[in-house]
């Protein structure tokens, strides 16, 4: 199927940096060094571009493609080809890529002081953007003294209202998970195992690291739950709500095979469904045996893919016991996934954090759950607007590997990935330095407090907190009533 | 041996022996029993409750009687010994050590059960079990002994998506609508004295049953067909 064309100018010096930079066997080189493009292999992911020393190379979508009618679209048409072919599911990795839906972010817009209520200037005046995550306690208890009695159930101190969000060692490097630990560390946030388990070398980085209990037990022992300072049970993810996980064999090598205890070279399935689980019931059932395993010392997550019914979902998981509700909306990334499900199944995280938050406050349980959204959180302005919807913190994935060069070519699944991230072939993971990859990391997430500490500046709230479900920051623009109600904001200029 | 009366004591009564050998008595429903359990013995006399033996990492608990629900779930190491029948979803994501019923066990026993390399988890059952064994098994060794010679040995959808291991069932009759991505095949002697032999001898010795007898009869066994590979469903886009 060729989506993209490859093309060079007059610049290029026959240097074949590209040969051997494209990990998709799209530019090959003949005996007397003169480059041949296979244009159908080429996934647009970039790599040739960015390391050719000439800036000879452009990739372009490919021109000679299926006339479209109102109804098909090229990919519509190239898609019935290739299952009329093969037979198969498509698969793909990344997020919804669907364009009709929109992204609800772009349609809410922050509040600022003017002439009342004053902005304050961040660079003079502390800021707090430090959240605490986990659940709070009903009241205030004092003993007979009157000394304060320390009810306070496990929590997360956050320095940043930002984790990174799970990705499985298996879908992606080793080095990446180094460079997200180290750089959890350093900024004082966490990052998430993901469902493959966690690599002996990063046990260091245990208070900084969340680890992740899926339905296929990755990875999952006694030494791995209490070598995390939070454990996440995962139910599902916002790429493929109501599907499970699928590794390719390609990736399952070495220390990939043994950290998951999988056969090397065979295809791992994960289904979606945790057989024990079957009710709330079950769910807190796990979520207590968890709690026993790690003597009742650190707060557990209930990560759930945004769907229709998620507001009374919330609400069960609130009372299963669970300390943090982890929600992954719709655009959610994925390192594979059919693509039917990832473009047609769920809901954008925006309503899902509104619905829940609201449910939970209506229902009086609110303080009983912390809520992490996720699914497509580009940037610190997203972020506030996640708060200010009802989050306590938000994580990162895709834009996380944006910071260590991934450019989103959808081409995850394939094991091939040129950036070294979603891939476990050593030639490529090589390319990632961790190291380089934290220093990135912590520049990123430190450029985007600082927006938010300006952001929160110019509306003068000096706490982030005091901002989490504070929705009238927020106006709306090319939103219906329906929209506007479940977001519970009003329209701009109201 | 120290005896621990759950009722008075609780569960924190049990983990302060956890390296020791005790006898824990007046079960009656008590969850985690053996929660991440590293050493030590536990003989358990009544009826504990779910998630007995969850995340076990080593020493051995006996029981008397049943267990319920989720018992040895995500097991790492070490044993558990039931002398009566398990509840559902038995040895879930188990991970090593053993796990030994003497009676039946209920829906999805010994679903994502993982090996690798020497490293196998092994469940025996001795008499049959409910729907959904094996499903998913990532690897390890299910024995299904029926001893009490009863109909169906195993219920439906026997090694549902399971990718390695292998499920043992004493019997000659495949079980019913076997996957398409399985095979059965009856096993061989060469086999049946490397691996059935010596967990089966094992098995019964814990709970003093003949092993001759356990061993009766044909065995066959049920595995991943490798050259459908479920990578084949999909085409990637
Ligand atoms: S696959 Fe990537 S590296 Fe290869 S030609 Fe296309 S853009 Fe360049
Ligand atoms: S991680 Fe790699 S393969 Fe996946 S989208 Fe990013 S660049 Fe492409």
């Amino acid at each position: 199927m060729r989506r993209y064309r490859i093309r060079k100018d007059d610049s290029c010096v026959s240097c074949l940096r590209c040969v051997s930079e494209c990990s998709f066997g799209a530019i090959t080189a003949s005996e007397n060094r003169t480059l041949v493009f296979h244009h159908d292999k080429c996934v647009d992911c970039q790599r040739c571009v960015s390391f050719c020393p000439a800036g000879a190379i452009y990739i372009t979508e490919d021109e000679n493609r299926f006339r479209e009618n109102s109804v098909f679209r090229k990919d519509d048409i190239s898609e019935i080809i290739l299952q009329a072919e093969t037979g198969g599911v498509l698969l793909s990795s990344m997020g919804a890529r669907e364009k009709n839906i929109p992204v609800y972010f772009d349609r809410m817009l922050l509040n600022a002081s003017q002439v009342t209520n004053p902005s304050i200037d961040p660079l003079r005046e502390p800021m707090e953007t430090a959240v605490f995550i986990g659940q709070r306690p009903e009241k205030i208890q004092r003993d007979k003294e009157g000394r304060l009695i320390n009810n306070l159930p496990p929590h997360l101190e956050l320095k940043t209202p930002i984790l990174f969000a799970a990705m499985s060692y298996g879908a992606i490097s080793l080095n990446v998970h180094k460079a997200l630990a180290a750089a959890a560390e350093e900024l004082g946030t966490y990052w998430n195992t993901g469902e493959g388990g966690l690599h002996e070398s990063l046990y260091p980085y245990k208070e900084n690291t969340i680890v992740q209990v899926a339905s296929g037990r990755f990875g999952v022992h006694e030494t791995y739950l209490n070598t995390a300072a939070a454990i996440e049970i995962k139910i599902g993810q916002g790429a493929k709500p109501g599907i499970g996980g699928h590794l390719t064999g390609r990736k399952i090598i070495g220390d990939v095979s043994r950290t998951r205890m999988v056969p090397e070279g065979l295809d791992a399935i994960s289904p979606a469904p945790h057989h024990d689980i079957y009710s709330i019931e079950d769910l807190a059932q796990l979520v207590m045996s968890i709690k026993e395993a790690t003597h009742y010392r650190k707060p557990v997550m209930v990560k759930v893919a945004a769907v229709h019914n998620i507001a009374p979902i919330a609400s069960g998981i609130a009372r299963s016991g669970a300390d943090i509700i982890s929600i992954d909306g719709y655009r959610g990334g994925t390192g594979a996934a059919p693509k039917r499900i990832r473009d047609n199944v769920g809901i954008p995280i925006e309503f899902a954090i509104a619905a829940v938050d609201q449910r939970l406050r209506e229902e009086k349980i609110r303080d009983r759950v912390s809520i992490i959204a996720s699914g497509g959180i580009r940037n610190s302005a997203d972020t506030v607007k996640a708060i200010a919807l009802g989050a306590d913190a938000v994580s990162i994935g895709t834009a996380a590997l944006c910071a260590l060069g991934c450019h989103i070519c959808a081409s995850c699944h394939t094991g091939r990935c040129a950036w070294g991230i979603a891939t476990q072939d050593p030639e490529l993971t090589k390319r990632l330095d961790p190291e380089k990859g934290a220093k990135r990391l912590v520049n990123l997430m430190n450029a985007w407090t600082r927006e938010i500490k300006e952001i929160m500046g110019g509306m003068g709230i000096n706490s982030i907190e005091a901002l989490r479900g504070n929705r009238m920051a927020l106006r709306g623009v090319a939103l219906n009533e329906k929209e506007l109600e479940i977001l519970g904001i009003r329209y701009a200029g109201e | 041996m120290k005896v621990v009366d759950i009722r008075k004591d609780g569960i924190d009564g049990i983990r302060k022996h956890e390296n020791e050998e005790i006898s824990v008595t007046g079960c009656l429903g008590e969850r985690y029993i053996g929660c991440g359990m590293k050493n030590g013995i536990m003989h358990i006399a009544g009826t504990p409750g779910n998630a007995i033996a969850s995340y076990l990492d080593g020493g051995s608990i006996y029981v008397d009687g049943n267990v319920q629900d989720a018992a040895a779930d995500t097991m790492n190491a070490g044993l558990l010994a039931v002398n009566g029948s398990a509840g559902d979803a038995l040895a879930y994501g188990m991970r090593g050590g053993r796990v030994y019923i003497r009676g039946d066990a209920g829906y999805r026993a010994g679903v994502h059960m993982k090996a690798y390399v020497d490293r196998k988890s092994i469940l025996v059952i001795g008499g049959r079990t409910g729907s959904f064994l094996g499903e998913y098994l990532a690897g390890g060794i299910i024995i299904v002994l029926n001893l009490d010679e009863r109909k169906d040995i195993t219920g439906y959808f026997c090694g549902n998506g399971m990718y390695a291991g292998t499920i043992y069932l004493r019997t000659q009759c495949p079980p019913v609508n076997l996957s398409d991505k399985l095979i059965t095949r009856n096993v061989g002697k060469e086999e049946m004295e490397s691996v059935i032999r010596p967990l089966v001898t094992d098995f019964a010795s814990v709970f003093s049953l003949s092993a001759a007898k356990c061993l009766e009869g044909r065995f066959m066994a049920v595995e991943a067909d490798k050259s459908k590979s479920y990578s084949q469903l999909y085409a990637a886009v």
